[in-house]
């Protein structure tokens, strides 16, 4: 391929960029190749991927969009499911297969909100700990770490929700003061053992300014746990925030939470089964597709070589 | 030749790992035999298939990825390839064991070297010895090993002891089950030089004591020349020379075999040759008939087509090259 | 020609624990302990040892991760340590190359971003940068398309002959070679070494060469120094150290190397066969340090470290079986603070309190 191989001096700056497009293509294909061996991962994939899809096209795929809010239709309560209503309808007449996509866009904002809150701050205080392993610093951060990881984490979201008033907002603010430290921890070990690989002491012999061996040396390498646990807790906030939605403490009605819904529906069990059966079952496929996802990055990244 | 059937027999091993992009060609017809008390050594770089070939003896290889596709293993006539778990498992005790390369990786450190050396040598009498006697044979098999104060060793953790110690113990437990054939893969090589020098002499007086038969793996001309009677030179998956060792370092045949002896360094001085040109091929695609062609400096028009067979220069000495093909008419450089 | 690297009684201990709880009696290694030589301009000076040696922590000393303990290097006569930091210019002139190609590449940077740190801290002058990490990688003799591939898709080799460009993108004239080439394959090393002497001769460049491997130093190096519990035994011009070896270490070390011809062979010293273990360097014995497995130990050996004392020109030895300049045990002691090491090593905790 001569193409792939300029000759210095008739360096064009497109042949550079076909250059780097390529071996960035055997990268990704690479990549793909390793995720793809386990059949698990792709479902993970497709099971994410579809619920985010629906969670964000809500208003469009789902056949009541109206009944996501404050709404009422006696005459068609309490029906089992059917064609038209794939879910059934709650006691208030609302479809349930509506109220249950909503639902997910509950679910992922609270994921999504709580990760973007907690791994910035979890990975800096990490960083910083680990590169001063030793020294006051990493003693500090990581006893403040110590301390909140010793408070059980529902308790602390049920004092605050109950301090506080009980919405979707703040269960998320609870959720995220306990689970930063667990990214702190991760990246703390990682940082620490990256810090005596021989590629970090040639830049710091060299020397590279600490900001350099931080962001440019050390926390590239850290990327790929980060992303794997990122994944992982995806599911777990869900099924906490789910929980909290359970006890009342995270999004409120009307508004459709799964959590939420799977309460008021555990009332009308065993005969109107369909009203808690569904959101249920929606807490258990989106909690799964990601832990399956996040299986297959670990994967992916756990033999760099194949 | 009229010897007897070889303890060990490999022919024809084709072997195959899958990957991206399809299937590393990692063993492309291997040959290979040793007889009772024969040490045999196993020379080629790194990725050229020797360990590759040892763990498909032993059957440990990970199936998938790594496919056989061909070929056969007979230990004492037995095809290893298609025995069942029991036999195998004492073919393994019994037959054939292996001492590794890193002599920290193959000690668990939980357990005291007591503990492991009896775990051997329980498996291997069954259930007839009972404790003291095997506690007997464990101090014995690290006296042999020329260990000070074995009786203290055995209550040791790996940790508490130095590589030269621990490569000792991994020979002990290695030769305590009083195997027939013993493969050693590059034992040592983490050792310093003057530790290294005092274990493989010991290992090559213990093997010689018993009439063990020994593969030594490495890729060490210097180690397999001192301890073996004879060498296997493999590259990329391929047996390119056999002779019997003398012969082998003062009339290499094969191309690839006269380069790898003119890059060693010598003590002797006279420069450092500049490596051999061109690298290990792509197993993904590795290139037709003989897989060193691209890199010889001998290379014909026959050999970009045709694998070339094993020629043999002498009644013991066989190279893979089309050089020595009488047909091609050409004399052997 | 002009020195360029000299280590003046280099000292490098660690403190490695404590003998009791109140940290009073500190257990010490002394991983390098009093070396003292030099480098000149252009030469390729080989440092050989097992492990344990400290051969390693000096090469880790000159570029600055870890400070001296005692003594001094200097780089054309400049102190390399100032207040316990290095100038900036000085970390520019001497480079290293690690051991293991695999941990010395960030494996989430490309070649190019690899090649391109360098450049940006060292020589900020240079304006097109990829045209430079090209150039280096033609220097090196790589192919341009390497510079947008990461760590794991090159060879061995490869990586290594990276790490070697790395180093010379500063454009130093001191590089430390540590091990650059125990862990590739002999046919590789070869295409490595013969690398390593081209861009010497062509940029002028002196070389550190700190390996274990006899043979090979024995067709590199110009001088040659073999280390035994951080401290220097024997230094001398390549050809007269294989062909003249006077330290018993020294003979030990070649008997043990595996050879390919009757030729080697009968260049080794077949009297001294390798014996015992390398002592743990935090329980060094007293004396010279290599008594316990010297073949020709004498009574002084076990009671008196030997001096540094000159055979030939250049050829310097660490051995009492050369007592032309006979150590005294006010000489031996010189640098000792006095403590007498005839006696049990007892006092020696307590010293650096």
């Amino acid at each position: 391929m001569s193409s792939l191989n300029p000759s210095r001096t008739a360096a064009s700056p497109r042949a550079w960029r076909e250059l780097e497009r390529a071996s960035r293509r055997e990268n990704w294909g690479r990549a793909w190749y390793k995720f793809s061996h386990n059949p698990l991962s792709v479902v993970g994939l497709i099971t994410v991927a579809t619920i985010v899809l629906l969670a964000l096209l809500a208003p469009y795929v789902t056949p009541y969009p109206e009944h996501a809010g404050p709404f009422t239709d006696f005459q068609n309560a309490k029906q089992p499911p059917s064609l038209r209503h794939p879910f059934g309808t709650d006691v208030v007449g609302r479809d349930v297969f509506t109220r249950t996509v909503f639902g997910f866009r509950f679910s992922l904002t609270m994921g999504v909100v709580v990760l973007a809150l907690v791994v910035p701050p979890g990975v800096l205080l990490g960083l910083l700990a680990g590169y001063y392993h030793g020294t006051w610093v990493d003693t500090l951060i990581m006893r403040v770490t110590d301390i909140f990881l010793a408070v059980p984490p529902l308790i602390l979201a049920l004092a605050i929700a109950s301090v506080l008033e009980p919405n979707l907002f703040n269960s998320m603010l609870a959720v995220s003061l306990m689970w930063w430290p667990w990214y702190t921890r991760l990246v703390y070990g990682l940082t620490a053992q990256m810090r005596n690989e021989y590629f970090t002491v040639s830049a710091e012999i060299m020397g590279a300014s600490r900001w350099h061996i931080l962001f440019r040396e050390i926390l590239p390498n850290c990327v790929s746990p980060i992303f794997t646990k990122m994944s992982l807790d995806m599911g777990w906030v869900i099924l906490i925030g789910a929980s909290l939605s359970f006890v009342g403490l995270g999004v409120q009605p009307p508004k459709p939470g799964l959590g939420t819904m799977v309460a008021n529906g555990a009332r009308y069990l065993p005969d109107l089964w369909w009203i808690a059966l569904f959101p249920a079952l929606a807490i258990v496929v989106i909690v799964l597709g990601f832990n399956l996802l996040g299986d297959g990055l670990r994967d992916l990244f756990a033999a760099e070589e194949i | 030749m009229d010897r007897p059937t070889p303890l060990l027999q490999i022919h024809d091993l084709r072997l195959q790992y899958r990957v991206y992009g399809g299937a590393l060609q990692v063993l492309d017809g291997v040959h290979l035999h040793v007889h009772v008390g024969e040490k045999v050594g196993l020379v080629g770089e790194t990725g050229c298939g020797k360990t590759s070939t040892m763990k498909a003896v032993l059957r440990v290889l990970p199936m998938p990825p790594a496919q056989i596709t061909g070929g056969s293993i007979r230990f004492k006539g037995q095809e290893i390839l298609a025995m069942d778990p029991r036999t195998l498992q004492q073919v393994r005790g019994r037959g054939i064991s292996m001492i590794f390369q890193d002599p920290t990786a193959a000690l668990n450190p939980v357990f005291t070297v007591g503990q492991q050396l009896e775990a051997v040598l329980r498996s291997h009498w069954g259930r007839r010895a009972d404790r003291g006697e095997i506690r007997a044979a464990a101090l014995a098999a690290l006296e042999e090993v020329a260990l000070a104060d074995p009786d203290r060793l055995l209550d040791a953790y790996p940790v508490q002891l130095s590589g030269g110690m621990r490569q000792r113990i991994c020979i002990a437990m290695a030769l305590a089950t009083k195997p027939e054939l013993l493969i050693a893969d590059e034992p040592g090589t983490a050792l310093d030089v003057t530790i290294q020098d005092q274990v493989l002499r010991l290992l090559h007086n213990l093997v010689e004591e018993r009439n063990t038969s020994v593969i030594l793996i490495s890729h060490s001309l210097g180690i397999v020349r001192q301890l073996t009677d004879r060498v296997y030179v493999m590259y990329a998956g391929t047996m390119v020379e056999s002779a019997p060792t003398r012969k082998l370092f003062t009339h290499p045949g094969h191309p690839y075999t006269q380069q790898l002896m003119e890059v060693v360094p010598r003590l002797s001085g006279g420069g450092i040759a500049p490596g051999i040109p061109g690298r290990i091929p792509d197993y993904l695609d590795p290139p037709t008939g003989c897989r060193f062609h691209p890199r010889c400096p001998h290379a014909m028009e026959i050999c970009r087509r045709e694998k070339p067979p094993a020629f043999s220069l002498d009644q013991d000495h066989q190279v893979a090259c089309f050089l020595y093909d009488p047909a091609q008419g050409s004399p052997a450089p | 020609m002009a020195t360029i690297l000299e280590y003046r009684n280099l000292k490098k201990h660690f403190t490695v624990g404590y003998r009791d709880l109140r940290r009073r009696r500190p257990i010490t290694v002394k991983a390098v302990d009093g070396v003292s030589f030099h480098i000149q301009e252009g030469e390729t000076v080989g440092l050989v040892g097992e492990s344990g040696s400290g051969k390693s922590t000096v090469a880790y000393t000159t570029v600055g991760m870890y400070a001296p303990t005692a003594g001094r290097i200097e780089y054309r006569g400049e102190s390399i340590y100032r207040n316990g930091r290095r100038p900036a210019h000085l970390k520019k002139e001497i480079q290293i190359v690690f051991q293991d190609p695999g941990s010395s590449l960030n494996p989430r940077h490309t070649v190019k971003q690899i090649l391109e740190l360098p450049l940006r801290i060292h020589r900020p002058e240079v304006g097109n940068r990829l045209e430079e990490t090209a150039r280096l990688l033609e220097m090196v003799e790589l192919p341009l398309e390497y510079l947008y591939k990461y760590p794991r898709a090159l060879s061995g080799g490869e990586r290594q002959i990276v790490a070697v460009a790395r180093a010379l993108a500063a454009e130093p004239s001191v590089i430390l070679l540590d091990e650059p080439t125990s862990a590739l394959d002999v046919s590789v090393q070869g295409k490595v070494i013969h690398l390593l002497l081209r861009l010497q001769r062509e940029l002028h460049l002196s070389y550190l060469f700190i390996t274990h491997d006899l043979s090979l130093m024995r067709n590199v190096a110009d001088r040659v120094a073999i280390m035994y519990l951080g401290k220097i035994c024997e230094i001398a011009p390549t050809q007269e150290f294989f062909q003249a070896p006077q330290h018993p270490y020294t003979q030990m070390l070649l008997s043990a190397i595996p050879v390919i011809s009757e030729e080697e062979e009968r260049l080794k010293p077949e009297k001294i066969v390798p014996t015992g273990e390398i002592p743990s360097p935090v329980n060094v014995p007293p004396g010279c340090s290599f008594h316990l497995r010297c073949p020709y130990r004498m009574e002084i050996c076990a009671q008196v470290d030997p001096e540094m004392i000159q055979l030939t020109p250049g050829h310097f030895v660490r051995c009492h079986l050369y007592p032309d300049g006979p150590p005294t045990l006010e000489s031996a002691n010189g640098d000792r603070h006095g403590t007498d090491q005839g006696h049990v090593p007892e006092p020696r905790g307590h010293r650096g309190l």
